[in-house]
């Protein structure tokens, strides 16, 4: 039997949970106050996962880099992997949310999509 | 140019475009919104990760994704908007003084004024902290708007002094980024920054958060080229013999929020000496007669979704005042804060003019398990509300409701105060 003490992130009230593992199986979540916490506890130490926020490079446009996300949350194991992959990318300006930067990322079927308008940069803006 | 607006908003952040959209709903379609930026959304801007808008969309957007919809509701309402214009004056009698690279230097006459500035970081010069003053030290809002909008890594090795969530998420950022994140220190014996943050930003890549600790000395000529932490006692005072240098070429400081209210006090409101934000009443009113005033210019919140609330109210607010032409003279009850709580917006309630409901917000002083919170009036509870955990890093509400404040009920004031059990 093991014992995991993990801090629930569902609410500001952030919950101190004690997760039991028993056989490689999630017997009960204590502490929490409500469902999600249980959920959350029973995730976090068999599946957990995270949406990954971070910048890609912009060609041409009126700013150098653009803010992307994983268009859901992926695998704790695959962040690094993903953080790689997207260094390598350059997008052409102009650029809009939910445009598909990556349709697949670090092994996963999870695409990866642009969080804002960035515009082509002008000639006038040169000026 | 057009000279006269019936509201005018000062600043295109959350705060700004939400009031202004519900300034807009209330039949005021006048409205101004006056940004110094080169675009709408404020911070939100360079805030990518994700967490914004929980409560308002129930989703899970980033901050340009959170901003962008209200640019959208903004420009469906057409709403007017002059960007990289600097507001350097407002009068009492509301006229403003504005400067732009197009229009020279110009004023505008409002009926209503909604003050939506936002909030500043404080800054080294704050602290007092010991040592030279070396290239490599960033407030840490200043490291996220180089990395997330104009794409550079302002440092390899990073010490970051305070835990306020923007400490903790740039602990992140640097991190993915490739830079060595050693360690976060924090003056006070527990985190100001949210759950969530702490377990995401720092757990997940196993970066130390040190709790009484302080930066004592910065070593470095030109460039940083260590930082040393020692703990703190109960006074906030440095232990002697404590002392650990972190060989590091960056500081970033997340140290705390300042309501940016310079505007505001030449304009003469009454300031609030613990929020540093307006003095406001039940329509977020503040001492001057249709000035409003929302959002982190107000007081320092921690989630946007609530800014966009209370900007919306501000923007009802201002609206009403416009149609109605003044402010309604009637009895004020001021609001008091009782043991453990800091501060409460608003400060001042008229009972003739809430909402059948009334958010009163406010910061409790220390960490609190299992207690209550207490509303009173006179020798009456007007309300008792049991929370588990309280913390002065995360904002509480109570919501008061216009029927309990019925003129049997009440005393001279209202008093919120925690009480343990």
């Amino acid at each position: 039997m093991e014992e995991k003490k993990l801090t629930c992130i569902c609410c500001p009230m952030g919950c101190q949970l004690q997760v039991t593992i028993r056989d490689g199986q999630v017997e009960k979540v204590e502490g929490n106050t409500c469902k999600r916490g249980a959920e959350y506890g029973k995730k976090e130490v068999t599946n957990p996962t995270r949406i990954v926020t971070t910048t890609v490079r912009v060609h041409g446009g009126s700013l150098p880099v653009v803010p992307v996300k994983t268009a859901s949350d992926i695998p704790k194991s695959a962040v690094m992997d993903c953080i790689r992959q997207l260094k390598e990318v350059v997008v052409e300006a102009p650029v809009y949310i939910g445009d598909v930067v990556l349709t697949e990322v670090a092994g996963t079927k999870i695409a990866v999509i642009i969080t804002k308008n960035i515009e082509k940069l002008c000639e006038k803006q040169n000026l | 140019m057009k000279t006269t607006y019936d509201i005018v908003v000062i600043g295109g952040g959350p705060a700004g475009l939400a009031a202004a959209c519900a300034a807009y709903d209330q039949g005021i379609q006048d409205v101004l919104i006056l940004e110094r930026d080169k675009e709408l959304g404020g911070i939100l801007n360079q805030c990518i990760h994700n967490g914004f808008g929980l409560h308002t969309f129930q989703e899970e957007l980033t901050g340009p994704e959170y901003a962008k919809r209200y640019e959208v509701e903004a420009e469906k309402r057409k709403i007017s908007c002059l960007l990289e214009t600097m507001v350097l004056d407002i009068s009492p009698e509301k006229e403003i003084t504005a400067l732009n690279r197009k229009d020279g230097l110009f004023t505008i006459q409002a009926k209503a004024v909604i003050l939506a500035m936002g909030c500043r970081e404080r800054p080294r010069g704050a602290l007092n902290i010991p040592g030279y003053r070396p290239a490599g030290i960033y407030s840490a809002g200043t490291a996220q708007r180089l990395v997330n909008i104009e794409g550079y890594l302002p440092g390899r090795e990073v010490v970051i002094l305070g835990s306020g969530d923007i400490g903790l998420i740039m602990a992140r950022r640097m991190t993915l980024e490739g830079a060595k994140v050693k360690v976060v220190a924090e003056l006070m014996p527990y985190s100001g920054g949210l759950k969530r943050n702490i377990v995401q930003c720092l757990d997940d890549f196993g970066i130390p958060l040190k709790l009484s600790h302080t930066v004592v000395d910065i070593k470095g000529k030109e460039r940083v080229e260590s930082v040393t932490l020692a703990q703190v006692d109960e006074n906030r005072k440095p232990i002697p013999g404590t002392e650990e240098e972190y060989a590091c070429d960056t500081l970033l400081l997340s140290v705390g929020l300042i309501p940016e209210n310079e505007l505001s006090d030449k304009l003469g409101v009454q300031l609030h000496p613990v929020t540093g934000g307006p003095v406001v009443n039940e329509s977020l009113e503040t001492s001057i007669p249709g000035i409003f005033a929302c959002g982190n210019v107000l007081h320092v919140h921690d989630l946007v979704d609530f800014v966009s609330q209370e900007a919306t109210m501000a923007g009802t607010c201002a609206a009403a005042y416009v149609n109605a032409g003044r402010t309604e003279e009637t009895e004020e009850i001021p609001v008091k804060c009782g043991s453990g709580v800091r501060y409460t917006v608003p400060a001042k309630i008229r009972p003739a003019c809430m909402d059948e409901t009334l958010p009163v917000r406010f910061r409790v002083g220390q960490v609190y398990q299992r207690a209550s919170i207490m509303v009173r009036s006179g020798d009456t509870v007007l309300l008792r509300k049991k929370r588990p955990i309280m913390a002065p890093g995360e904002m509480e509400t109570v919501y008061i409701k216009k029927d309990s404040l019925s003129p049997d009920n009440i005393g001279n004031d209202i008093t919120i105060s925690i009480e343990e059990e």
